[in-house]
């Protein structure tokens, strides 16, 4: 499948000399009485090497196809983070490199998709929102009732964010893991 | 957009109608479904039926001109496609002005007084001034001349690459963007000006300087806000000009007629300056919003 630079956007992925990219930032300029120019930041998603390029109207882009696979994450050892496909328990694993900011919101027993390019697991597709576990959080002090101020936590994961302050530890919060913001508190 | 933007966005097309109509220009209001464009190779127009909707109101103003009417202003809606982007709508809203026996560096006095006009009546008023705490604009010095930079001084001071080499090597636009774009209307408002006689667009040569036309650019914090320039009124000029964006345009519109009319109308003009100016950047900047889609009433993304 072809795309047009118009069709760029964050987050598409395309061939570039045979490989995956995902395009990581995108803006679109068009200078006075100019041509259109599409900035990507591109991210090399086998060696996660980044670069940025600019590209024209005329120019056309091949899909990346990755193949998706439904997987249960195990658990991490290190830098590697490894999984099993439930239907036929075939175990493989990610570097915390190749997983990005994922990592931050994968607990043991997840269910994934893993993404790959040929036979090779390259990334990880995570659901747009996950609940994490409040471990650590400072107490409320209840005499501040701004409501504009915010505290930082840490979830199960050891990722931290900031957090309203009505937060505490042993809350269940639910993290939009595209931007990695918190978004509500969940109940139990 | 916020209730508060909504208000805002009101007030300053009122103020801007004010200080049109005190300077006796007389408010047009032409039509947006066209039946011929304006061959422009980086327009994309879109289609209604078998016409298009206006790129710009060019094409009308200018035939206004031609029948008559010295000084004239529009607030209009127009048409883009693809088009998308922080500070780019398919659909966005643009203020134009004309004036008759005027020049370019006319249009960047205009552009200077409009906007000091403007800013002291949206800050002088209770009801507006919140709206605008935070904005660029309240820190820049409005009441002293903008900068005036020409491209060529532009690429000596900023660009790594030469005006001569980024025109042999169609990166002009490029370059702009990536190198001098940014250091913009930083500290006060920049009028980039005399384009090269490649970008000349619909805006006449400069005399005994044929290398340049007489165009320029506002910039205020780094983004663009508006283009003016003498206009082109010759109308042999600007047929020979046509017909080489024509061969530009994409197979659908390259067996376009060209808009004969509208050169028998400019051939009836004589001198003029006219200048296109993007209200919705203009509201982005008092809201100090980064997304042209949040001082519209709704975007595409709305639906």
């Amino acid at each position: 499948m072809f795309f047009g630079a118009s069709d760029l956007r964050k987050g598409l992925k395309i061939l570039i000399d045979g490989e995956p990219h995902i395009i990581s930032d995108f803006q679109f300029a068009k200078p006075g009485k100019g041509q259109a120019l599409y900035r990507c930041k591109l991210r090399n998603m086998i060696t996660g090497s980044q670069f940025s390029n600019t590209y024209r109207s005329n120019d056309k882009f091949e899909k990346a196809e990755l193949e998706e696979r439904k997987m249960q994450y195990l658990y991490n050892q290190g830098d590697e983070y490894h999984f099993m496909d439930t239907d036929n328990y075939e175990q493989l694993f990610l570097t915390r490199e190749q997983l990005g900011s994922n990592a931050n919101y994968m607990v043991d027993n997840m269910e994934v998709v893993v993404l790959f390019f040929g036979v090779r697991p390259i990334d990880i597709s995570l659901p747009i929102f996950v609940n994490l576990l409040v471990t650590q959080a400072d107490p409320w002090a209840r005499g501040d009732t701004s409501g504009t101020d915010t505290k930082p936590i840490t979830v199960e994961t050891n990722y931290q964010l900031n957090v309203p302050p009505f937060i505490e530890e042993g809350d269940r919060i639910q993290i939009d893991t595209r931007t990695g913001e918190y978004v509500t508190r969940v109940k139990e | 957009m916020t209730m508060q933007g909504l208000h805002l966005r009101a007030a300053l097309f009122r103020s801007i109608r004010f200080f049109f109509q005190h300077q006796r220009f007389l408010e047009v209001d032409t039509p947006v479904r066209l039946p011929v464009l304006l061959p422009e190779s980086n327009i994309q127009p879109i289609k209604a039926g078998s016409w298009f909707l206006q790129p710009s109101p060019e094409q009308c103003m200018k035939r206004l001109l031609s029948l008559g009417c010295p000084m004239i202003f529009q607030i209009c809606p127009c048409f883009r496609d693809k088009e998308r982007g922080q500070h780019h709508l398919e659909e966005f809203t643009m203020l134009e002005w004309y004036r008759l026996d005027c020049d370019y560096q006319d249009l960047m006095d205009d552009c200077e007084n409009l906007l000091r006009h403007v800013f002291s009546e949206l800050y002088g008023s209770e009801k507006t001034c919140t709206a605008l705490a935070g904005s660029r604009l309240g820190t820049m010095p409005l009441e002293e001349p903008w900068e005036r930079l020409s491209v060529a001084e532009s690429f000596q001071r900023f660009s790594p690459v030469r005006l001569e080499t980024a025109l042999l090597e169609d990166r002009f636009d490029e370059a702009i963007v990536e190198y001098i774009e940014p250091h913009l209307g930083r500290s006060r408002p920049t009028f980039l000006y005399d384009y090269p006689a490649e970008c000349a667009s619909l805006s006449c040569l400069k005399p005994g300087e044929e290398s340049v036309a007489e165009r320029f650019e506002l910039y205020i914090d780094g983004l663009e806000l508006a283009n003016g320039f003498s206009e082109l009124t010759d109308a042999d000029e600007q047929r020979s000009r046509f017909l080489k964006e024509r061969e530009l345009l994409g197979p659908e519109l390259r067996t376009m007629e060209l808009p004969e009319r509208f050169l028998e109308d400019i051939a009836r003009i004589g001198k003029a300056a006219g200048i296109a100016f993007g209200l919705d950047r203009l509201l982005m900047l008092l809201l100090s919003e980064q997304s042209i889609e949040r001082v519209v009433s709704f975007s595409p993304a709305d639906w």
